[in-house]
């Protein structure tokens, strides 16, 4: 599903020079789940956005499904994004001024399914996340958890092939983290492939399979215990 | 179906970002609004003073009978001029350029008209034909005074038509006789005159019934011509060559400007005429200042629209959104913004114009405004705000989602 090679990607300013992604080699297969770990400045929000096409690399090579990604134009880049990857936030970014179900229809706005199937779809989607009766508030009356669950049934309303998650716990607490990762768990097993950025041990381990990032390499990729799995 | 979908997204934007939809559409408002208040205003006083010479023929010189205010030729001053037929026919021989050559010859004070039953007081002149022309009466049934009327003294009128609503009602007009001072006359013709209902009660008689029924003499109060095709300076010469002649028939030195009273109503009209062009200057600049203001405005807070929705903007591009479609929802909300309230700016001016124009006064008249002029207005306004949303709406386009997600 997801193969880098020697993927290199630095950043300038007028004064520094700053490499932060050193020649990245990884695969992820189709139906994974993966979390990729590092502290900061280890350079994996940078590999996420290169993985979200959301930002350009400056070497190596980098498939998605098969797709060489490389140089695309900003209108191909965002037909990518809006057909075969899903994002899901720290900060969950929703649209404050959309309510719950505007929100997660709005990646079928983009797809010009017309506006009554939007509704139809977002409302199954949002009460696969438990927040049926929620469809119609706006963000800032709901719960940071409740939040990211809307943003997750944005990410999953296209039926992408990757979701990519950046710290998608990083703002909540211990028990609605969890909650979350049951989420994740529960999409996984339908299939879609899952790459989660986090610093956190405990998400990690629910994954199954860590990849460890330090200084731009690398350093570490293992596979997690069914035991700690179940944690 | 995909455009009302696209329509939807905009008016549920709109609807959400109340303040920010308020304050673009009041900098388009108001600019309209004030252009078109300024240019109904100006156009407002110009027709008011225009009106003050719609009365009379605005190419025309009239002749007073005044006093000597200087000794000539050892007559001493203090002597009243009169005119009579020869000045008329003097004129008339002299100066071909002289049109619509008439006297004018008042009756004193108000006659008594009596018609059947009814007896009512109204003015009497006495004219000669060219009067109609110069005092801007229109005919609207039967004819003026003509020269057989003249010749013949005949006892004809021709009735205002206030006058002639007073007396006769509804009365068939043409044809009707009635007695003024006591003397039988025939109605021959009803005019209209824009200088007002004062105006519309004058009753006109032939210029020689008058002077021979009622003062058995040949003098004559008043004379008055228009200059046709002259230009202002010609009417001032003509004025100044008549003028001399005058001085040396009735022997009053030509300088003296109390002997004869001479209004150039020409003249008069061309410095009022410089008055319009100087308040359409006026009008113009400051308009066009409201339109900069108002465009201005409008950029600015397109800027800040932009800088405000740029994590949004990320939000939509993480999610698919394309630079297009980011552009387009950008200057399609501003384009319906800026041209409702230039619309809504361009209704209230125009209503609000429409009251003023209600208002009767002598110096402000039938404001208006031309409707292309505002539209154009409201378009340059659309125009501008749009270009001024474009370069920023295409930059937050361009941005990475990433960043601009960062951003609040």
């Amino acid at each position: 599903m997801i193969k880098l090679r020697q993927i290199r990607k630095s950043y300038h300013t007028e004064y520094t020079h700053l490499e932060v992604l050193k020649g990245i080699d990884l695969d992820i297969e189709a139906g994974e789940f993966v979390s990729i770990m590092g502290s900061s400045g280890s350079g994996k929000s940078t590999l996420l956005n290169i993985l979200g096409i959301l930002d350009d690399y400056d070497q190596g090579e980098y498939q998605l499904d098969g797709k060489m990604i490389r140089n695309l134009s900003q209108t191909q880049a965002a037909l990518y994004r809006n057909q075969f990857i899903g994002f899901v936030f720290q900060s969950f970014n929703l649209l404050p001024f959309k309510t719950a179900i505007e929100n997660v229809a709005l990646p079928l706005y983009y797809q010009k399914v017309d506006r009554q199937k939007r509704q139809e779809i977002a409302l199954e989607y949002l009460t696969r996340v438990g927040l049926r009766d929620w469809a119609d508030h706006l963000p800032n009356q709901m719960s940071g958890g409740q939040q990211q669950r809307v943003a997750i049934a944005r990410a999953l309303i296209t039926q992408p092939k990757v979701i990519l998650a950046d710290e998608p716990t990083g703002a909540l607490d211990t028990q609605t983290s969890y909650d979350v990762m049951k989420i994740f768990r529960e999409v996984n097993e339908q299939g879609i492939t899952l790459v989660v950025v986090t610093h956190e041990n405990d998400i990690a381990n629910m994954s199954k399979r860590i990849i460890r990032l330090t200084d731009g390499l690398i350093s570490g990729n293992e596979t997690v215990q069914k035991k700690s799995q179940n944690a | 179906m995909i455009d009302f979908d696209k329509w939807q997204e905009i008016f549920s934007s709109i609807r959400r970002h109340k303040l920010r939809t308020v304050l673009t559409a009041l900098g388009v408002f108001w600019g309209i609004f004030m252009l078109v208040l300024l240019l109904g205003a100006g156009n407002g006083l110009h027709n008011g003073i225009e009106y003050q010479f719609r009365d009379d023929a605005t190419n025309s010189i009239w002749v007073r009978r005044g006093t000597t205010s200087m000794p000539y030729k050892g007559l001493p001053k203090g002597r009243r001029i009169q005119f009579n037929n020869q000045d008329y026919d003097f004129i008339a021989e002299q100066y071909p350029e002289a049109e619509n050559l008439s006297g004018r010859f008042y009756l004193s004070g108000d006659q008594t008209v009596v018609f059947g039953e009814k007896k009512l007081s109204f003015p009497v002149r006495g004219v000669h034909p060219g009067h109609q022309y110069i005092e801007n009466s229109r005919v609207y049934e039967g004819r003026f005074i003509n020269d057989t009327d003249l010749k013949n003294m005949r006892k004809v009128v021709v009735m205002g038509k206030v006058a002639k609503k007073e007396i006769l009602g509804d009365v068939e007009a043409i044809g009707a006789e009635i007695k003024i001072g006591g003397i039988v006359y025939t109605i021959v013709g009803l005019y209209q005159d824009s200088g007002g209902e004062n105006e519309m009660r004058v009753i006109y008689i032939p210029m020689s019934t008058a002077q021979t029924v009622y003062a058995g003499t040949d003098q004559i109060h008043q004379l008055m011509f228009t200059g046709g095709d002259l230009s202002v300076p010609e009417m001032k010469q003509l004025e100044n060559k008549i003028r001399k002649d005058l001085a040396s028939i009735h022997e009053f030195d030509p300088k003296d400007s109390r002997a004869l009273y001479f209004f150039n109503v020409a003249e008069e009209f061309e410095t009022f005429q410089s008055l319009f062009f100087a308040i359409q200057m006026f009008v113009w600049f400051v308009g066009i200042g409201s339109i900069i203001a108002g465009v201005i405005g409008v950029s600015n807070i397109m800027l800040i629209v932009v800088k405000d929705r740029t994590k949004e903007i990320g939000i939509r591009k993480a999610l698919g959104a394309t630079p297009y479609s980011i552009v387009s929802m950008i200057l399609q909300e501003s384009i319906l913004i800026t041209s409702l309230a230039g619309y809504l700016g361009m209704v209230a001016g125009i209503a609000l114009i429409a009251v003023l124009g209600s208002v009767e006064s002598e110096y402000f008249r039938n404001p208006e405004v031309n409707l292309g002029v505002a539209a154009a207005a409201t378009l340059v306004l659309v125009i501008s705000g749009t270009l001024a949303g474009l370069m920023p709406a295409m930059q937050a386009a361009k941005i990475n989602p990433v960043v601009a997600m960062k951003s609040d």
